[in-house]
């Protein structure tokens, strides 16, 4: 008995020491380095680095491609939640699995799909670029891009919660005579209010951290349409760290903000 | 975000009160249901329209031009640009490296969530935030990162950079959180009267972990890996640094098709993208068929 209990502490440790040196290795370590880079030479050559124009102007395009996506992302994630929760309509399951679907699909490929319908060489796209509307190496397309990229999270964090609180509430306002959307602003919204939260900051970090399907629509065009992200790439392969390293941290000291949101906001009794 | 993978199946309290609410894992219910469906309001048509169209404009439509793109020469069009070295290689490494990566999340991701959830520890609140890291940090930098820690010049004198291993590692990171992410729920809900049970009728721990525990989490294990799997699959911005792009042998079928985008073969990078989408839908539907098979057991 005693040598079971010693085996089964062995063990424990074993599992304990195995998973924490792969979380060392794998996301510790990683974190520390970004710091250390950032900072070896000091504080001065990170301050210049960032308020360059070109990183200013990667600040903001970021900006506003991740608030547009985000608001897009918002206004679409609870309405369709709606819809699935509490609406039934042919082809439901279809619509369900199609909400899932940009979760697997690259970033590139993702930007290259948009190129073949809104690039100015196809029929949409050159019809729209007639209309004085650019979509492609343009925000538009960027923010485009990052809806789809971010498409699914605020729907996925507040179906569940939707479909936890019920219909009794909305129901005994619509038997006092509340109209729908009175219904939905005082009853439903007030009960999802943190589930949508939760889902706003994720679909804010994919927005903001957002690479791939942007490198591909926006043409990295250095001060124009140049995200942080984008940034990122551009300055460490042109041997400039310095910029590299500075705007990693701040994407990742806001990747962290995030991260403690996050763990404000989950949904109690989800996960420890 | 593995939470988001849950399916929408009303619970039965719901279905009652909607008769018309034959939600998604609901196929029991189907016959009844379909009988007593109601009209949808005008309101839920209106929306459903808009949403309809769109989901056309943002996600059908270009998704649709992908596959007619890479499908316009015939199917010996499309073979023969998915089978050009180039193209083919890249989906070999692909896919050989998402599945090591879905297998090693499989063992490690379990191994965390258990440890975060049986386990105690001091900072186990911390290491519980810092799984999620993955999903905020852009990927772009996560990839900087790892070859500024397993590339030249590393502080820990490993360089893993240019190499397969090196694209592995930086999947590794970024599908951590999902195996971890959907087994934790599972495993906090598992009512340990079951284990307790196994124990005093004498089972060994390897045992009790084998027919006990494991049966019920695999439908959460599997359903993250598979997850894991398709991120894997698809992922650009992470590999694009550290595998330093070399054709034949770093170079994953993200960044092939980024390549050919970008010397203007859109056919060869729609003939791939065709592939990876097709590989998608694959994981996607079997994801599915997972969830509904965990619901009927749970």
């Amino acid at each position: 008995m005693a040598s079971s209990v010693a085996s089964s502490t062995l063990t424990k440790h074993a599992i304990r020491w195995a998973a924490l040196t792969y979380l060392l290795f794998l996301l510790v370590l990683p974190l520390g380095v970004i710091v250390w880079r950032t900072f070896e030479s000091g504080l001065g050559p990170v301050i210049t680095s960032l308020i360059s124009f070109e990183a200013l102007h990667a600040f903001q395009v970021t900006a506003i491609v991740a608030v547009l996506s985000v608001i897009a992302n918002t206004v679409f994630g609870v309405g369709a939640a709606v819809l699935l929760v509490r609406h039934s309509f042919p082809g439901k399951r279809l619509l369900n699995a199609l909400i899932d679907l940009p979760l697997a699909v690259s970033p590139v490929v993702v930007g290259l799909a948009l190129i073949l319908v809104y690039g100015t060489f196809a029929p949409a796209g050159g019809w729209l670029t007639d209309h004085g509307i650019e979509i492609i190496f343009s925000t538009p397309g960027m923010v485009m891009a990052t809806i789809f990229v971010s498409l699914p999270l605020v729907v996925r964090a507040v179906a569940p919660v939707l479909e936890e609180i019920g219909i009794e509430q909305e129901q005994a306002a619509w038997t006092l005579g509340a109209r729908s959307f009175v219904t939905f602003r005082r009853i439903t919204l007030p009960a999802i209010r943190w589930a949508l939260a939760y889902g706003i900051v994720l679909a804010l970090a994919r927005s903001l951290g957002e690479y791939g399907a942007v490198a591909v629509v926006s043409g990295r065009l250095v001060g124009q349409t140049q995200t942080l992200t984008l940034l990122v790439e551009e300055r460490f392969q042109n041997f400039d760290p310095i910029t590299a390293y500075s705007a990693s941290f701040v994407l990742a000291l806001v990747a962290v903000i995030i991260l403690l949101t996050i763990k404000l906001l989950r949904p109690k009794g989800d996960v420890s | 975000m593995p939470r988001s993978s849950s399916t929408l199946t009303p619970d039965d309290r719901l279905g009652t009160a909607q008769p018309a609410g034959g939600g998604p894992g609901d196929v029991s219910r189907r016959g009844t249901s379909s009988a007593g469906r109601s009209r949808p309001t005008p309101g839920a048509t209106l929306g459903l329209g808009i949403a309809t169209i769109y989901l056309s404009l943002l996600v059908l439509i270009p998704l649709a031009a992908v596959l007619w793109r890479s499908a316009e020469g015939g199917p010996g069009d499309f073979w023969q640009a998915m089978t050009t070295p180039e193209a083919l290689s890249s989906l070999k490494l692909t896919v050989g490296a998402a599945v090591i990566v879905a297998l090693i999340n499989l063992v490690m991701g379990t191994l965390i969530a258990w440890v975060l959830v049986r386990d105690n520890f001091p900072g186990k609140a911390v290491v519980d935030m810092l799984i999620d890291l993955p999903f905020a940090l852009p990927t772009i930098v996560a990839g900087l990162v790892l070859l500024a820690l397993y590339g030249p010049g590393s502080p820990l004198h490993v360089n893993i950079a240019y190499a397969r291993v090196g694209v592995v590692v930086a999947l590794l990171f970024v599908t951590l959180p999902f195996v971890v992410r959907t087994v934790q729920p599972v495993l906090l809900e598992l009512d340990k009267s079951m284990e307790e049970a196994a124990t005093s009728l004498g089972a060994s721990s390897a045992a009790t972990f084998r027919r006990i525990i494991l049966p019920n989490l695999l439908p959460a294990m599997l359903s993250g890996t598979a997850l894991a799997f398709a991120r894997a699959m698809s992922e650009f911005g992470a590999t694009v640094l550290i595998s330093g792009n070399i054709p034949f042998q770093t170079q994953v079928s993200s960044v092939h098709i980024f390549g050919q985008i970008e010397s203007d073969n859109v056919h060869g990078a729609a003939v791939v993208s065709a592939v990876l989408l097709v590989i998608a839908l694959v994981v996607l539907v079997s994801l599915d068929v997972l969830q509904r098979w965990g619901a009927r057991r749970g």
